[in-house]
């Protein structure tokens, strides 16, 4: 019996290099392939410092992303991220521009705290009209997406909101431009959010409970998951991860208007279904989505290298792709 | 009753010796059955007898393997997906095929508008329904969205639909399953009505009394095979329950273990109500199996869940050795050791599209860790655990559950019940679809759960299920508990009078 038992484990371990998850494999394929192509189309494009500013310019996108993992894994949808970046975005500059402490330090570290608190909340309100007020999120989000946004047109009055601090500007900067050990800033933001993320949607009680919700929100309810309080969790780390990316962002410009984070959703939620995660819920792949970020970045940055397309076209390419991604991810669960 | 009327009437439809097979499994073999022009004849047999398949051929929705069909005396092939309304044959499904957003004159008209120029003739839409309505007698506004209709009049709608499109054959299925006493009274008399003008009606049931007060002939089967036509004034009610069942019960079940009566009472439910459900009390004490039987739709699911708390009470209480367990609280159930195995393992058992372990931990994450945290390890013991408990037979450890045999899955949903821990354990019909050597080990770690002083409660609707695993049943109709049977009484005949309404709780 036990000999049995034994043999069919290690045939099982055998073949497993054969039936990999192709969904899980797919985007880091198709990264590589577009590092060949982009290699080809300019020797310049391989280079470390290329690549290495790619990665870091993709970082908004793909902290926002690493959120909408779970928002999307659970079942949801949050088109309302790229206003929340604009709204939240001022009201951390706006705070720091009212001196309301004196010490720099004290003035930024209190700066923070408010951004993940207003994050959060952010995330909170786009949570609780979807669960408790049993809407749609497709047009909960809608609803806060343009509210977010009025708000931030509102509070800059139509035009921009900078930050006008040179001591608290000076003191901020490192932590767009600045490396650790080498390594750019938000590269390693990336990297430690990715990695917590990964750690809570795979080895942890919750991560389980989203990918149940997504997958089949009565069996979860059957199994005694509280399944409204898992959904709403998965929107505030969507608004925390938002908060992330505004303490990136705003070091980097130093000002906010109303037309900041215009269509990021949409990159957001393409970064998460080029990585791999199904749109329907029930699979959520962080690293996948990092992978999808970086794709997404180095196609515009492969379009700005050569000279073939007009850059102006990202939008439409940015579009294109996501459409393409489905209809692979679809043909690729046939196949399986 | 109306014995006369269909005598010597001309025969409208007949099959003759169909037989039919899926997938290698025969479920009819050589059965022959008629309909009179101006009947109400009654299709009756136990669950899986085949009633709903040879419902399905006669409609079309299923060819037969075998035999031949024959409308108004000529040989037909009844053309599939309903195309045989063309042909006045009709079927009126137990899920209404209304769609919720129409109302009532749109859902007539449904795939037959009329129009004039091109534009829909709402006017004259109106009045035909109206008529047609009128026809029946029912008072249903043809302007109302069916959202807002009863189940009863939603039914009448269906049965008018059927009449506004010429239907001869009207093939009932448990019409009466959703309706209460005075609706089902009121579509009585429109289905009188309507076999004055000739309308042939299969009605397909369950509730003796019923069969008995409306039609004319019964036909039973038994076990996919025809057993007896007659008419329904020569039989009664025993009569046809003892030709439904007429069955041997096989070795399939381990022997019985009465728990001794002075044993604890572990769950208590006492004057239990939900919006269907009235007034249920009931105890299970230690090591006891305790049988729920009714006909589909007399709310067992919902008392079960109920006291599961999956559905929210309206009053009633529930304790498990005394501790008092608050309402619609699946987590408070769980930890005063209360378990609920759904009877629908596909939408509410499994995560079709996760693995095993995946599945097999879902409903006790805690066990795995501290603080949140999930150990691979742990979670792989498990399942291992669970595979050799209940023998759980699968080529590749990290298959996804959609991708399990009926058997495996069920084995895998109860593993993941019993990784609760539970002391009350509810299994809503424990070997739905699965096939009969998986049914037996089913049969026998349910056996063996109670030995081990489990408290078990098994709904089901296959009654030799019930009668071999359970030392008291308790028989539910229409929402409330009407008996609860025990030792010798608990028998085919016995349930069935209870279920059929034919028989109450004789003490209180």
């Amino acid at each position: 019996m036990t000999a049995s038992e034994d043999t069919v484990e290690t045939k099982t371990r055998g073949r497993s290099w054969r039936d990999v998850d192709l969904r899980a494999v797919a985007p880091f394929a198709a990264l590589a392939l577009l590092l060949i192509v982009g290699a080809l189309v300019n020797p310049n494009f391989i280079g470390i410092n290329n690549l290495a500013n790619v990665a870091t310019r993709s970082a908004f996108i793909a902290i926002i992303a690493v959120g909408a993992t779970f928002v999307i894994s659970s079942g949801d949808l949050d088109l309302s991220v790229g206003s929340m970046v604009a709204f939240v975005a001022s009201i951390m500059i706006i705070f720091m521009n009212s001196g309301a402490i004196a010490d720099p330090g004290l003035m930024l570290a209190a700066a923070i705290v408010l951004t993940m608190v207003i994050g959060g909340a952010c995330g909170l309100a786009n949570g609780l009209i979807t669960t408790v007020g049993k809407i749609e999120p497709f047009i909960a989000t809608l609803g806060t997406m343009g509210i977010y946004r009025g708000l931030t047109t509102w509070l800059s009055q139509g035009g921009a909101i900078t930050l006008r601090e040179p001591e608290l500007q000076a003191l901020y900067r490192p932590a767009y431009f600045g490396y650790i050990l080498g390594v750019p800033v938000p590269i390693v933001v990336i990297l430690v959010v990715t990695a917590i993320a990964a750690f809570i949607l795979y080895r942890t009680r919750y991560g389980r409970h989203v990918v149940a919700v997504g997958s089949n929100a009565d069996v979860a309810r059957y199994s005694g998951i509280p399944v409204n309080r898992v959904r709403t969790i998965a929107f505030v780390i969507q608004g925390l991860c938002v908060a992330i990316a505004v303490l990136l962002y705003v070091p980097r410009l130093g000002s906010t208007s109303a037309t900041t984070g215009i269509l990021w959703e949409l990159q957001a939620i393409t970064a998460v279904v080029v990585g791999g995660t199904a749109l329907k819920g029930g699979a959520g792949r962080v690293w996948g989505t990092i992978c999808g970020a970086f794709i997404l970045e180095l196609v515009g940055n492969i379009m700005l290298l050569s000279n073939f397309i007009s850059e102006y076209l990202i939008g439409a390419i940015q579009g294109a792709i996501i459409i393409i991604a489905m209809l692979v991810q679809r043909s690729l669960v046939r196949k399986s | 009753m109306n014995p006369d009327a269909a005598d010597g009437a001309p025969v409208v439809l007949s099959a003759r010796r169909i037989s039919k097979s899926f997938s290698g499994v025969q479920v009819l073999f050589s059965v022959n059955f008629e309909l009179r022009a101006g009947e109400i004849h009654a299709l009756m047999g136990e669950n899986g007898a085949g009633k709903s398949t040879l419902v399905k051929i006669l409609s079309g929705f299923e060819q037969p393997t075998s035999g031949e069909i024959l409308l108004d005396g000529q040989p037909v092939k009844l053309p599939p997906n309903g195309q045989a309304e063309h042909l006045g044959i009709v079927i009126i499904h137990q899920e209404f095929n209304l769609a919720e957003h129409l109302t009532v004159t749109e859902s007539l008209f449904l795939g037959r508008e009329v129009t004039r120029l091109g534009v829909l003739d709402r006017k004259f839409m109106r009045a035909e329904t109206r008529r047609v309505l009128d026809q029946l007698g029912s008072h249903v506004d043809e302007n109302a969205f069916i959202s807002s209709l009863s189940i009863a009049d939603k039914q009448m709608v269906e049965i008018a639909k059927a009449i506004s499109r010429d239907a001869r054959i009207i093939f009932m299925d448990e019409p009466t399953a959703v309706l209460s006493r005075e609706e089902t009274n009121y579509l009585f008399r429109q289905v009188r009505k309507l076999r004055e003008k000739g309308t042939s009606f299969v009605f397909v049931s369950h509730k003796l009394d019923e069969v008995m007060e409306l039609t004319d002939r019964v036909t039973v089967l038994r076990d996919g095979q025809w057993v007896k036509t007659a008419p329904t004034s020569i039989l009664d009610g025993e009569a046809i329950a003892q030709l439904m069942v007429g069955r041997e019960l096989s070795s399939l079940y381990p022997g019985k273990q009465e728990p001794s009566v002075d044993e604890e009472v572990t769950l208590a439910v006492s004057g239990l109500t939900t919006h269907y459900v009235q007034d249920a009390s009931f105890e299970v004490r230690k090591g006891e199996i305790l049988g729920f039987s009714g006909l589909i739709g007399s709310g067992r699911t919902e008392l079960m869940e109920a006291v599961a708390g999956l559905r929210a009470r309206l009053s009633g209480e529930v304790t498990v050795r005394g501790e008092s367990v608050a309402g619609g609280d699946v987590h408070a159930a769980n930890r005063v050791g209360i378990a609920y195995m759904t009877k629908d393992r596909k939408h509410k058992g499994l995560l079709l599209n996760s693995r095993m372990t995946a599945n097999l931990t879902l409903q006790s994450l805690d066990q795995h860790g501290k603080y949140g945290y999930l150990s691979p390890k742990s979670e792989a013991a498990a399942l291992e655990r669970a595979r050799r408990r209940f023998d759980i037979r699968v080529r590749d450890g990290r298959v996804v559950a959609g991708r399990m045999s009926g058997g495996n899955q069920q084995k895998l949903l109860l593993a993941k019940v019993m990784e609760t821990e539970p002391d009350v354990i509810i299994i809503d019909e424990p070997t739905r679809g699965i096939d009969v050597g998986t049914k037996q080990q089913i049969y026998h770690f349910i056996s063996a759960l109670a030995r081990d002083g489990k408290s078990i409660i098994v709904v089901s609707s296959e009654m030799p299920e019930i009668i071999g695993l359970c030392t008291r049943v308790a028989v539910m109709r229409e929402g409330r508990i009407v008996g609860i049977l025990e030792g010798e009484e608990i028998s085919e005949q016995e349930i069935m009078r209870y279920s059929a309404g034919l028989k109450k709780r004789t003490a209180a």
